[in-house]
């Protein structure tokens, strides 16, 4: 238990000093990703193949959250060098202590390469995908068990709040916060400092905050491997928010589809209790706070503040009018602050390093970096961190190693059911908030879902709104009832079924609901149908006229496949 | 469900009406699914009414209404999944077990559901079977996976 400021050195000197120095260490990423390609069992070889060769005292297994490079898991790190082995078997274990750990050579099987060039890199700061990157809140997944505390601590976790809570004011947190330029990563990209002075200014006897963790946009889940990787950054930037503001209480919302990041935040909460670093007196100041965990329920509309709070409350998650804002009236009828999991990992980076430093990273209006999930038709898919003011075609090409099976690249999905679709011409965009919104997309919390030519784009449209009018809560008419008119267009036009008449009944409607909807669900819903009906207006023409799906997906439009193997060739590839 | 288990379980929890999604994730989690009985205890427990309880259940996806099958198949609808044939593995499956999604086989083996992202986007197609994950999933390995479930029995 922590009660003074000065404890937190002395605890991360006495973690140092009674941790065995390892020579070398084998980190193994254990996320979502990791474990559905196979990492237990990695670890299980590696436990078994330590123990036999008695190679405890020497080599330390360090088990963590999503490295971001998820199309080659199951992978490990071998510290101090770097190494990098990726598509791991069990098998491939004996070879790998017998060879790297105990004569520090390189299997050389099992290098990372390139597949264009054929290029082998050993060392994972070399390998293409991550040396683009700017990995400012996912550098430390790498050496954080999120099991341990003292992890984090080692890695200067929590000085940001000894800094905040004993060198600054509230006010000049917010300062600090506010002149970085943080915009907040759930999508809006409102300024994180504004918004937390218009809660502070709230005259009320108790304020909330939230942390928005219910990512809900299918392709994106950056969120969710923040938690599980490196759940105490979430929670610091949090108390440094509540001092902030002035709140008492915390609620972390967190969808149920990521049960490993339910299971690691509560984990951490428990600990960060446990130290003294939430509940009352804080590291013996005289601020209170602590934190509830929420687990949700599978509705996708709770990514919308109004509904969350809602569904908080134990209601059915219904959103409501803005204004009174969360600010002036939230949870309970109190002042509420809702910020996404990703700008509170920002918080502490911002007070411990500084807003000149942080504002130095990015564009003029969009500061720091982002995370994108980069997935779909891509050929090194994963969670990428990069400085906003990126180019696409960096972010695809260079990160990403470009489109999958030699496929050509069709358009980039940016912002989810919200967002749009960008074809090649926008591959020179300059990656931050305001163009991607001028450019007819949305930065949404960071999904980047990358099409090839074997994507139709009207079905694509049909899915999103297929996704919108199923998660639409229901309340306001034009979400509930016009993107069900939208949505049956669309499946008409995939049949084979459309007329002329469609596209402008489609281009009306979306007109309406965007105005007419109660919240940013419904306001956004028509964006994937407008934005295709915009850049891909041929291939609806030619569902509709010649009735022919040019990517042959559309089932009724081209010849059926045989029974035993449809579209052999469209098959997910197995490795 | 006797009563007095019933009774057990809600007496670790509060009684105002955010402790209603956790009073049912834990019923569900224990039983299953929630019953019209479960749902009559809840609202006594948290002095409203059944047609709240209700109205809150069948809002989120999470919750059931009737007990599911033995093993329980989920399919990923995520756009990253669907982009890379998810949709063929997904009519494959409801192909195969006879079923649409959110309900069970008569012999009560498979309940198909789906779910809208598992954050496993870059080595989608993923098919959930039982809480583990099956990545790259193709429409062949459809048959794989159910013929492996049956052998487990």
């Amino acid at each position: 238990m922590l009660t003074h400021p000065s404890q937190l050195a002395a605890w991360k000197a006495r973690i140092l000093d009674e941790r065995p120095v390892p020579k070398k260490t084998v980190v193994v990423s254990n996320g979502t990703c990791g474990r559905a390609s196979g990492s237990l069992g990695i670890i299980e070889a590696l436990d078994r193949e330590l123990d036999r060769r008695g190679l405890r005292e020497t080599v330390r297994l360090e088990v963590t959250g999503c490295h971001g490079f998820c199309e080659l898991e199951p992978n490990i790190v071998i510290l101090p060098e770097g190494i990098y082995y990726g598509r791991l078997k069990p098998e491939d274990v004996p070879p790998v202590i017998e060879k790297t750990i105990l004569k520090g050579a390189v299997v050389d099987s099992l290098v990372y390469a390139d597949p264009k060039t054929g290029r082998k890199y050993a060392l994972q700061n070399e390998i293409p995908f991550y040396r683009k990157q700017m990995r400012l809140l996912t550098e430390d997944n790498l050496r954080i068990d999120p099991n341990r505390i003292e992890d984090y601590v080692l890695v200067d976790g929590y000085q940001a709040l000894t800094k905040a809570l004993f060198d600054m004011t509230a006010e000049e947190v917010i300062r600090e916060v506010d002149t970085a330029g943080l915009r907040g990563r759930g999508g809006a990209g409102f300024p994180t400092g504004k918004k937390w002075q218009f809660c502070r200014n709230e005259v009320a006897d108790r304020r909330y905050i939230i942390c928005n963790a219910d990512e809900g946009n299918p392709g994106t889940y950056m969120d969710r491997s923040i938690l599980a990787a490196n759940p105490h950054s979430v929670i610091e930037g949090m108390i440094i928010g509540a001092y902030a503001i002035g709140a008492v209480e915390g609620y972390i919302y967190v969808r149920m589809e990521a049960p490993q990041a339910v299971h690691q935040i509560t984990i951490a909460r428990d600990q960060a209790r446990k130290y003294g670093l939430l509940g009352k007196s804080i590291l013996g100041s005289e601020f209170h706070f602590d934190i509830q965990i929420v687990e949700g329920a599978g509705a996708f509309v709770c990514g919308e503040e109004t509904s969350l709070m809602s569904s908080i409350e134990g209601r059915r998650a219904v959103s409501r009018q803005r204004p009174p804002f969360p600010a002036q009236s939230g949870l309970w009828g109190y002042p509420t602050n809702i910020n996404n999991v990703e700008t509170w990992a920002n918080v502490p980076l911002i007070i411990k390093r500084g807003a000149e430093w942080y504002s130095q990273i990015g564009t003029a209006k969009s500061k720091g970096t982002k995370i994108f999930s980069l997935v779909g038709k891509i050929r090194h898919g994963g969670q990428v961190e990069v400085p906003m003011g990126i180019k696409l075609r960096e972010i695809i090409y260079d990160i990403g190693g470009g489109i999958k099976d030699g496929k050509k690249f069709k358009a980039v999905q940016t912002g989810g059911p919200a967002g749009g679709f960008l074809p090649a011409e926008f591959l020179d965009l300059a990656v931050d908030y305001d163009n991607l919104v001028q450019a007819g997309s949305t930065m949404g919390s960071g999904g980047m879902i990358v099409l090839d030519e074997t994507t139709c784009m009207v079905d694509v449209a049909r899915h999103y709104m297929h996704f919108t009018q199923e998660e639409s809560c229901g309340k306001c008419v034009p979400c509930r009832v016009g993107t069900r008119q939208m949505h049956d267009i669309l499946v008409r036009i995939t049949r084979g079924e459309g007329e002329e008449e469609d596209l402008a009944r489609l281009e009306e409607l979306g007109d309406s609901i965007r105005v007419a909807s109660l919240c940013g669900l419904g306001q956004s819903a028509p964006n994937t149908v407008l934005s295709t009906l915009r850049h891909f207006r041929e291939e609806y023409i030619e569902h509709i006229k010649q009735r022919k799906c040019a990517a042959r997906v559309c089932g009724g439009l081209v010849p059926l496949p045989t029974q035993e193997s449809p579209q052999p060739d469209r098959k997910a590839k197995k490795r | 469900m006797t009563g007095l288990e019933m009774d057990d379980l809600l007496r670790g929890y509060g009684r105002e009406q955010k402790d209603l999604t956790k009073i049912l994730h834990r019923i569900q989690g224990e039983y299953g699914f929630i019953s019209s009985q479960a749902i009559r205890r809840v609202a006594e427990h948290l002095n409203t009414t059944e047609n709240e309880v209700y109205g809150v259940l069948t809002f989120y996806k999470a919750f059931r209404l009737r007990p599911r099958g033995k093993h329980l198949i989920t399919v990923c609808q995520g756009t990253s999944c669907h982009v890379r044939g998810g949709a063929w593995v997904f009519d494959e499956m409801k192909k195969v077990l006879g079923v649409e999604p959110g309900e069970t086989t008569p012999d009560r083996m498979f309940s198909l559901e789906t779910v809208n992202c598992l954050g496993c986007c870059a080595i989608g197609p993923t098919v959930v079977v039982d809480g583990t994950y099956h990545s790259q999933v193709s429409v062949k390995d459809v048959h794989s996976i159910i013929a492996e479930c049956r052998k487990r029995k």
